[in-house]
């Protein structure tokens, strides 16, 4: 079990959380050319290793975090809002 | 080298079994060969032996860093099928299939494939609708052996199903696959290993691939833990550690992230099940086999987070018992004697790339998601056949890694592109 | 083997005598016993069959690591095959069997085979079953699959039962500062100095008591101390688990644990789960595992009467069973001692046989009080005897060989060969054990985790070491500096014995008794090249049995590392895989089975459908109205009635199911404008659209209706199916890609109970529910126009006049709670109007005729193009999936699309999943398909929905047949447009 700290509930089993993808992944303008969607939605850089990747606590918040996890190990090495003005709320809150 | 027979089994029997040799050399790695193939596992070793075999090309070297077969060939569920439908699946999968058939005589080594039919449990009048269609599709293309089962005749097959007022999703029917069924995952491999060393094939344990050497545009070798190995031209059937390997390559993005499938098996039983039984609904997936030790075999869905390590978690577990439980009641007092995670290549659209890529020289076979251990001898032969001419045979010739560009998904199951939606 | 009850000592309680069976015969026992400790006292010896050769096998061990004494516990639905008569509690009027054998274990008919072992070296089977003997002509696989039949057979060891299984499991979650795996001295004294600390500790322990080792000594000063740990233990607020085994290791500290609760008991509580499946999760773990003895291998080491000397001990001192009366007991190290003396001083006439040339002082005084004779520089070389050890043939060391020495008779023959600590759990971590050439076992590495390993489990042979080492882990688990005792603690270093035999011999020694894996299997896997250890494991079966490799694994590494002339730690060793112990799949499944597999989800209707005549059907993981029967109806009779009904009069249908999600905020237009594929920013308050949104790849997402309630606030509604999914994609978006927008999304589904009024007589039926009816009159409530109003009663609805069906209608919205009532007043005036309830095969049978799409079209490989909705995707703004849509094969003028099928013979029938073809053409993948297939009443046949390759306009005229060779023949069809009904929609707009 993977225990992710949730920046608004607090640590939980993974099992509360969904696994979103990617979290370097910038999508390009709803405009932007095709190449640029193309690679933001197909092209993965799969890193083995420390990368930054969407969760979603599905089963609590449902706020989405970005979590620097280690793929390998699966050790967490930190968690923020993914969305900036929630983590300045939080940061306001505390 | 000892021919595979009863005689020979008898024969050595008799004479103390000393005339069993190595069922492959050792052999310390040549400065140069025409062709490398990074992986011993089965897409690796199939790839060698039919380079040697259907296209004559001998001097290849297998590389793998730990021992064969050591990483998703066995790890699997040994499952072979061919009920896949999308244009370019389906010939690929039948052709795999056909393969499998002659299989153990081909390579003189029983690899127990057991055509005992695969069959997928349906739920509702839709799921009938909708099996009916892929295995209408399997008929007109060849299949005779696909089959839509009324709920009378799965009972008498399988008549220890669920099948009471209690069950969550009653059972409506079921899509038979005939000629599917399960084969010895671990002889598969040693037994593409012996072939292949038969054949001039070295294959080289404990060698670990450290660096790809290029030349601008063009890759020339490799630098591996055994010294550097100059290389005509190199495959990559490295299921799992792609992007490692994509990265020495000087390359970046894939579209494939790693993630880990458990497997499980139970203690050995007297025959329980006869058939590989599938079931999917409520979001659960779930199938099911016999191996012919008596263990029972199966495997559900992934972890759902992506992952490199070889090592599952308990979430899971309780999902695929669950679903254990549900479908076949009697496993209660079963008990799991292993379970264990491997790592899987997920692609974007669920399909595989066997594949040319932007530097001359390099292929990639890679992205096979759950379907790497069935496709094992059409993946050898059609990795072979792309490395030995240089240009993709037609059954193909959408398993590239620009078909995403063109607006081809090959997605079995309609789950878009999300690499871990595709088991 | 002459094994007998002692009339005194041990642990058993002489007073309360059990009744069992074992194979059908009656047998007594005490409470405190194991099945195997029964049988022993009862002076069984044949307890089991081996898996391939069907060797007579007796009591080899007295814990996990049990080969021999195999049995089947219970019978009929509660039958549990492959048990270990060592691990199971005896209780009054248990039931076991022997398993793998026929007619029973002590003469089984399969032992026959045996005299054919010659051929069935490791991997024979690889080499032969191709085709027909002898050099297996033929092709394909059918002569593999007879020969299979039979190996099958005579494969697997239990029979599992194909009954359900009738009891119940559960599933606990726990949390602990420490969780203490073994309660050892290592175990107990790690608890207990974690819990004086204040730490929340859970002591978890396989056996049904107490003390690990300590159970098995008869020094009555270890007992007291025991006890006096337990007190103190308990005092101490420790949760202790007895009777529960620590199975896996995951992350993050996670445990799972099998408790077993009612195994032990004749009469089993009602209400009580069997068994429990613990969940875990530990900031530190204390792994006190202990150590497992090793055996060697050596000729007939399998032979009932061969077992380990802790086993004996423990037989002993624990159960009050001497094993034997004249034994013999090899060994190469110095915890063998002790036992031969209590063995000796119990009466049994004893021969300690060492394989070193010095033995301590100390022991051989001990030896000589006791009456016990030493002979040293001896190994075992061969088990005489048939289904019981009668003798030894020994063997000593010459150079790197061996000779024969002298032959002992015995009725018992007890071996130690080291031992091996148990480091299963902490490899599950990845921590790869390494060898200690000193100790000659495998030792646990450090891992990453915060896993401690203790006692013995970290190579501590003495009790007081053990103790120590488990006080000094409870510390480092908890953070603090502690400094364990030295390794080891043996007075005369261990001599490192793996296997005996003389040189160019034919041995018939075990590696793994269970798998029948022998010396000579793993000397020809060399042979062939088997030599990693993982192939060695897979190629001779060595460590799969259901021990898991507990007692050969390391025999067989050493016989590989002697081959390949390496030491042990270069050939390296296997990877223990999760459970520790096999766990029954019941246990983990828990209570999430049968008909609580997977939530049910009801609407706020549910109750009312049933008693109104619904009939049930899965969609998803909701149950719907399927269609509601009158007396004597078949499904078909009611669908078409209801689907009549619809059009002539009115119908009311369940639509609580669809999702609905509040999209509220400043930018909410502008938010539904990007994810839609058509307009959204001009929508009118007090209006609603259809609306498509794409996925990413510019293939069809979902597809819904949308109300705009006010400037700022939408209700926007999903497809049953895709609820959940959609409310994801909506909050990733506005977190994720576009945290710039001031929207907010909030599931409302469950807040809203909705129905579809539909048909001509729906605006009367809404009208006379309405507390002011002109609310929803032709001029009021235009077509696609939102209002909200009130019910008769006061009750706040939204109603949409929206239509799925082709007909005037309405869906009605009101909070949950008023769901019945709203039903009651719409039915109340809709039955006398001659309307009805229509269930989801007539609402198919509506939208099939007005070709109207759902989840069977929009399979998620389908354009917006494809189904025939391309007019939707705006040209004048970019949205979701508008870049990668406009790929090249996504426009092909070739790709199927969505057209309506009407059988030649209108006449016939056909069905959802034919694959449409040209009639000259029927083979490979087509020209399309058929997704759906009704009656239509308002058509007066059966038409269908599809796909075909160009679209109905490139079929104009041309003959199609709809194939379906798993089902039924060909039928002649005609593609034609997909709106078969009402094309320009008049009904509706009426």
């Amino acid at each position: 079990m993977i225990r992710i700290p949730c920046p608004f509930c607090g640590t939980r089993d993974h099992s509360e959380f969904a696994h979103g993808g990617d979290g370097s992944v910038t999508y390009p303008n709803l405009d932007a050319p095709m190449q640029d969607w193309h690679d933001a939605v197909f092209q993965r850089e799969n890193i083995c290793g420390v990368q930054v990747e969407t969760w979603q606590h599905v089963n609590g918040c449902r706020m989405w975090i970005l979590v620097e996890r280690d793929t390998m190990t699966h050790e967490i090495h930190s968690v923020r809002p993914a969305h900036a003005g929630m983590a300045k709320a939080l940061g306001a809150a505390s | 080298m000892t021919r595979f027979s009863a005689w020979n089994v008898f024969w050595q029997g008799i004479s103390g079994q000393e005339g069993w040799t190595r069922q492959w050399r050792d052999p310390e790695p040549k400065p140069h060969y025409d062709v490398v193939v990074v992986g011993g596992g089965l897409h690796g070793l199939a790839t060698a032996y039919y380079l040697a075999k259907n296209h004559g090309v001998r001097n290849v070297a297998v590389l793998e860093k730990g021992w064969i077969g050591g990483g998703n060939a066995g790890r699997n569920t040994t499952i072979v099928r061919s009920n896949y439908t999308q244009p370019g699946n389906r010939e690929f999968y039948e052709d795999s299939l056909k393969l499998w058939e002659e299989l153990s005589h081909d390579l003189n080594y029983n690899v127990m494939f057991s055509q005992r039919s695969h069959i997928t449990l349906l739920h509702s009048p839709g799921a009938v609708d909708a099996a009916s269609r892929n295995y209408n599709t399997m008929r007109l293309t060849g299949n005779s052996d696909a089959e839509i089962w009324s709920l009378g005749q799965l009972k008498e097959a399988v008549p220890h199903l669920n099948y009471g007022a209690d069950a969550r999703f009653p059972i409506m029917g079921a899509a038979v696959h005939k000629r599917a069924g399960t084969a010895r995952h671990d002889a598969v491999v040693w037994g593409y290993a012996r072939a292949a060393d038969q054949l001039g094939v070295d294959i080289i344990q404990n060698c670990e691939v450290t660096g790809i050497l290029r030349e601008g545009g063009k890759v020339t070798g490799l630098e591996t833990s055994r010294g550097k190995i100059s290389a005509g031209k190199l495959g990559l059937a490295v299921a799992g550690n792609t992007s490692r390997l994509w990265n020495m390559a000087g390359m970046s993005h894939l579209p494939i992230e790693s993630h880990k499938l458990q497997a499980f098996v139970s203690e050995p039983l007297k025959p329980l099940l006869d058939q590989v039984v599938v079931f999917g609904m409520g979001g659960a997936h779930f199938y099911i086999s016999q191996s012919d030790k008596g263990g029972m075999v199966f495997g559900g869905d992934l972890d759902w987070y992506k992952s490199y390590a070889q090592k599952g978690n308990l979430p899971i577990v309780q999902d695929v018992a669950e679903a254990a439980m549900s479908v076949l009641p009697c496993l209660g007092r079963v008990r799991l004697l292993r379970h264990w995670s491997g790592v899987v290549d997920m692609s974007m659209d669920g399909t595989h790339f066997i594949s040319k890529t932007p530097l001359d020289n390099l292929y990639l076979n890679a992205g096979w998601n759950y379907g790497g251990f069935k496709a094992t001898p059409a993946a050898g032969t059609y990795f072979a056949d792309l490395i030995a001419n240089d240009r993709p045979h037609q059954v193909i010739a959408n398993h590239d890694l620009r078909r995403f560009e063109r607006g081809i998904q090959l997605d079995e199951r309609g789950a878009g592109p999300d690499p871990k939606l595709h088991g | 083997m002459s094994a007998s009850r002692l009339t005194k000592g041990g642990r058993i309680d002489r007073s309360c005598r059990l009744g069992f069976t074992w194979d059908g015969r009656s047998f007594e026992g005490y409470a405190g016993d194991t099945l195997a400790s029964a049988l022993m006292a009862s002076g069984e010896t044949v307890l089991g069959r081996s898996f391939k050769y069907h060797r007579p096998r007796g009591i080899m061990s007295a814990g996990v690591e049990e080969s021999g004494a195999i049995v089947t516990l219970g019978a009929g639905e509660r039958a549990e095959p492959n048990t270990k008569a060592t691990m199971v509690e005896l209780y009054d009027g248990l039931t076991a069997c022997g398993q793998n054998a026929w007619p029973n274990v002590r003469s089984d008919v399969g032992a026959a085979l045996g005299l054919f072992g010659r051929f069935f070296s490791a991997g024979f089977y690889y080499k032969t079953f191709m085709g027909l003997p002898p050099f297996e002509w033929g092709r394909g696989t059918g002569i593999w699959m007879q020969y299979e039949k039979l190996i099958r057979k005579a494969a697997g060891m239990g029979e599992a039962s194909r009954s359900a299984d009738p009891d119940a499991y559960d599933h606990v979650h726990a949390f602990c500062d420490v969780l203490v795996v073994g309660s050892g001295p290592a175990g107990l004294n790690a608890a207990l100095t974690a819990a004086r600390q204040g730490k929340d500790v859970i002591l978890v322990e396989q056996d049904f008591d107490l003390g690990g080792d300590l159970l098995n000594q008869s020094d009555p000063v270890a007992e007291a101390q025991r006890r006096e740990l337990v007190a103190e233990l308990k005092a101490a607020n420790v949760r202790v688990m007895t009777r529960t085994t620590a199975f896996g290791l995951y992350d993050y500290g996670t445990a799972g644990l099998l408790e077993r609760v009612t195994d032990h008991l004749a009469v089993k509580p009602a209400h009580a789960p069997r068994q429990r499946f613990w969940t875990v999760r530990a900031a530190a773990t204390v792994l006190a595992t202990g150590a497992l003895e090793r055996t060697v291998a050596f000729t007939n080491n399998d032979r009932p009467g061969v077992m380990t000397v802790a086993a004996a001990r423990a037989y002993l001192n624990r159960f009050g069973v001497l094993p034997g009366r004249n034994i013999v007991l090899s060994t190469n190290n110095d915890s063998a001692y002790v036992t031969a003396a209590e063995l000796a001083r119990a009466g049994a006439n004893v021969t300690l046989v060492d394989l070193r040339d010095r033995v301590s002082e100390v022991h051989m005084v001990a030896m000589k009080a006791a009456g016990v004779e030493v002979k040293t520089g001896l190994a075992p070389l061969k088990a005489l005897g048939g289904k019981s050890v009668a003798g030894v043939v020994l063997a000593r060391p010459r150079g790197k060989s061996w000779a024969a020495a002298e032959t002992l008779a015995c009725d018992l023959l007890l071996v130690s060969a080291g031992w091996s600590p148990v480091v299963n759990l902490v490899s599950h971590r990845g921590a790869k054990p390494v060898w200690d050439k000193d100790l000659a076992c495998f030792l646990p590495a450090p891992c990453a985790d915060n896993v401690v390993m203790a006692g013995s489990a970290a190579g501590h042979w003495n009790t007081g070491d053990c103790a120590a080492s488990g006080i000094a882990a409870a510390k480092t688990a908890m953070g603090e500096s502690a400094e364990s005792p030295a390794l080891g603690g043996a007075e005369t270093p261990v001599k490192p014995l793996y296997e005996v035999r003389l040189p160019g011999k034919k041995t018939k020694s075990f590696v793994d008794p269970q798998h029948d894996v022998t010396a000579a299997d793993v000397r020809l896997a060399h042979q062939e090249g088997f030599v990693s250890v993982e192939h060695l494991k897979r190629y001779t079966t060595l460590g799969m049995a259901t021990d898991q490799g507990k007692m050969g694994n390391v025999i067989g590494l050493a016989l590989m590392a002697d081959a390949l002339g390496k030491e042990i730690p270069e050939v390296g060793t296997t990877r223990f895989r999760p459970p520790y112990t096999p766990v029954a799949i019941g246990a983990l499944a828990g209570r999430n089975t049968s008909s609580h597999f997977k939530v049910l989800r009801r609407t706020p209707l549910h109750d009312w459908n049933l008693r109104h005549g619904a009939t049930m059907t899965d969609a998803g993981l909701w149950h719907r109205p399927w269609y509601f029967a009158r007396k004597g109806e078949t499904i078909t009779e009611a669908y078409i009635r209801e689907a009549a009904t619809v059009r002539d009069t009115l119908g009311i249908c369940d639509v609580s199911s669809l999702g609905k999600i509040a999209v509220q905020g400043p930018d909410a237009s502008e938010f539904l404008n990007r994810v839609y594929s058509n307009a959204f920013a001009k929508l009118a308050v007090g209006k609603a659209r259809y609306g498509i949104m794409l996925r990413d790849d510019g293939m069809v997402m979902d597809d819904g209706t949308t109300w705009r309630l006010a400037e700022n606030d939408f209700l926007l509604t999903t497809t049953t199916t895709n609820a959940g999914k959609v409310m994801v994609w909506l909050e990733e978006l506005l977190q994720l890609r576009w945290p710039d927008l001031k929207v907010h999304v909030t599931s409302v589904s469950d807040q809203w109970a909705g129905v579809s009024v539909a048909g001509p007589k729906a605006r009367s039926d809404i009208m006379a529910c309405l507390q002011d009816p002109a609310a929803v009159s032709a001029d009021n409530l235009p077509f696609m126009g939102v209002i909200e109003t009130r019910l008769k009663g006061g009750i706040k609805c939204l109603i949409a006049r929206i239509s799925f069906s082709g007909e005037l209608a309405y869906e009605v919205y009101v909070p949950s709670d008023y769901g019945e009532v709203m039903m009651d007043l719409l039915w109340e005036t809709a039955e006398p109007m001659g309307g009805c309830l229509y269930g989801l095969e007539a609402l198919g049978t509506l939208r099939i005729e007005k070709g109207h799409v759902t989840g069977a079209e929009l399979d998620g490989r389908v354009t917006i193009d494809d189904a025939g909705l391309g007019k939707m995707a705006s040209a004048r703004k970019p949205f979701i999936g508008s870049a990668l849509r406009q790929r090249p094969d996504l426009l092909r003028a070739d790709r199927p699309q969505l057209v309506g099928i009407f059988p030649k013979d209108r006449n016939q029938t056909f069905n959802g999943g034919a694959l449409l073809c040209k009639p000259d053409e029927i083979s490979g993948f087509g020209e399309g398909w058929v997704t759906a297939v009704t009656y239509s009443p308002a058509l007066g046949h059966w038409i269908g929905l599809g796909y075909v390759s160009g679209g109905h306009t490139a079929w104009q005229g041309k003959a199609a047949t709809a194939t379906d060779p798993v089902r039924q023949g060909d039928i002649a069809v005609e593609i034609v447009s997909p709106h078969m009904f009402d094309p320009e929609g008049e009904r509706m707009h009426g």
